[in-house]
């Protein structure tokens, strides 16, 4: 059989290594199309999975070289070298430098950078401290302050499935009027984390990531920012979104309704009609 | 709301539902206002549902809750808030205590018995 008669995607994934604070990380992407570089982080706890519809999505691919990596931990991207021997917690200035690595590992010239969730939150602080190297930001379920609702131990203990756990907690986020497969598909990638990893993910996006004391130093004629996040998100609310926004002079935000915390995969048609006007937008920055 | 009859009959001729919940036995308590129902399950069989008449009777965890709240819950496209009883537990609509473990060990399972009250599919 030739290649030809195969019904491949337009996906292609590769890995590379990267360096931050001497440890090697051995990364896991996926890219499709060329054009104006769009780098896109997962949620807490998931992966790079989240993004194919964008990915498959030539009205997409067309304009943007679209970019999705799995951060360490999480996917197909390892955990460094004695993972074991240490607990899982992600920090603001380890979370940066990852993403700072890859995309000079990866050669992108003046990106967009797209997050969802703890993605939604770190871009905010790239659109403070990298600037000029980020043609604009897009914040999806993203605030820069959030409040803990339950607690994080029950992630990760020998008495309670840690995938199971994590796919009931964030079903909390998904809007009931989401097609079905979707929803059960986004709740599959929480089945799959590593032990411990959604929660330490959880430390960055509760605690350590904080910036609603900085938010307000943003320069939005620097570095554009854009704000979505969907009705039913109970964790990134609809009114979490809209502080942000007035704290950061310049933002642009928009509310989705009928959708919840990750809505490129829990209703990617409906996400579509509201990305696609964004990144229209930037690509005439 | 569903009556009481038909709510065990929901939950208990979803034969997937019943088999996710098949290593759970036990009692739990249901608030609506000022009353509580013990659910008690046998092998993710609901076996009844009874009022609670006297406070020595308990279960082993309750979640409790005003009634226009689970009547919002139980919509068949329930509203932002109200659609899941961790959004609501995150609003602070609903208070849930007592031995949590095994609601944790099983928190899909429980979120969808108490749906099964309602309109939605789920």
């Amino acid at each position: 059989m030739k290649n030809k008669d195969v019904n491949f995607e337009d996906i292609l994934g590769r890995y590379l290594s990267i360096t931050v604070d001497d440890e090697v990380f051995r990364i896991y992407a996926e890219e499709a199309g060329e054009g104006i570089p769009l780098i896109c982080l997962h949620t807490a706890g998931s992966d790079s999975r989240q993004f194919r519809h964008m990915l498959n999505d030539k009205e997409f691919t067309k304009k943007y070289r679209v970019i999705a990596f799995d951060l360490p931990w999480h996917g197909k991207s390892n955990p460094p070298e004695g993972y074991h021997l240490k607990e899982y917690k992600l920090t603001t200035d380890l979370y940066k430098k990852i993403i700072m690595s890859f995309c000079k590992a990866y050669k992108v010239d003046n990106p967009v950078i797209m997050g969802c969730s703890m993605g939604g939150r770190v871009v905010l602080h790239l659109a403070l401290e990298q600037s000029k190297f980020f043609r604009a930001v897009i914040a999806l379920e993203g605030s820069d302050k959030l409040e803990a609702y339950y607690d994080l131990d029950w992630l990760h203990r020998p008495d309670v499935h840690g995938g199971e756990i994590q796919a009931a907690f964030v079903s909390s986020q998904i809007a009931p009027q989401s097609p079905v497969n979707y929803r059960h598909e986004t709740l599959w990638h929480y089945m799959q984390g590593g032990p411990g990893v959604f929660k330490g993910d959880l430390y960055f996006y509760w605690h350590d990531g904080d910036f609603e004391d900085r938010s307000s130093l943003i320069d939005t004629n620097l570095c554009p920012v854009y704000l979505l996040s969907g009705e039913y998100d109970c964790s990134c609310t609809p009114e979490r979104t809209k502080a942000t926004a007035q704290r950061i002079k310049g933002s642009k935000a928009t509310i989705i309704p009928g959708t919840g915390h990750f809505p490129m995969s829990e209703n990617p048609e409906l996400f579509k009609t509201y990305i696609q006007p964004v990144l229209e937008e930037i690509s005439k920055l | 709301m569903q009556s009481i009859n038909n709510w065990i009959t929901r939950v208990n001729s979803n034969k997937r539902l019943v088999h996710r919940g098949r290593w759970i036995n036990l009692t739990f308590t249901f608030g609506i206002d000022d009353h509580d129902f013990l659910i008690k399950i046998n092998n993710g069989v609901i076996t009844s549902i009874k009022k609670r008449t006297v406070l020595t009777q308990s279960g082993t965890f309750r979640i409790h809750g005003k009634s226009e709240a689970w009547e919002k819950h139980w919509l068949k496209i329930p509203p932002k808030d109200y659609h899941d009883i961790f959004a609501m537990l995150a609003k602070k609509i609903i208070v849930i205590d007592g031995n949590l473990i095994p609601l944790m060990q099983n928190l899909q399972y429980f979120k969808d018995i108490i749906i099964s009250n309602g309109a939605s599919d789920f």
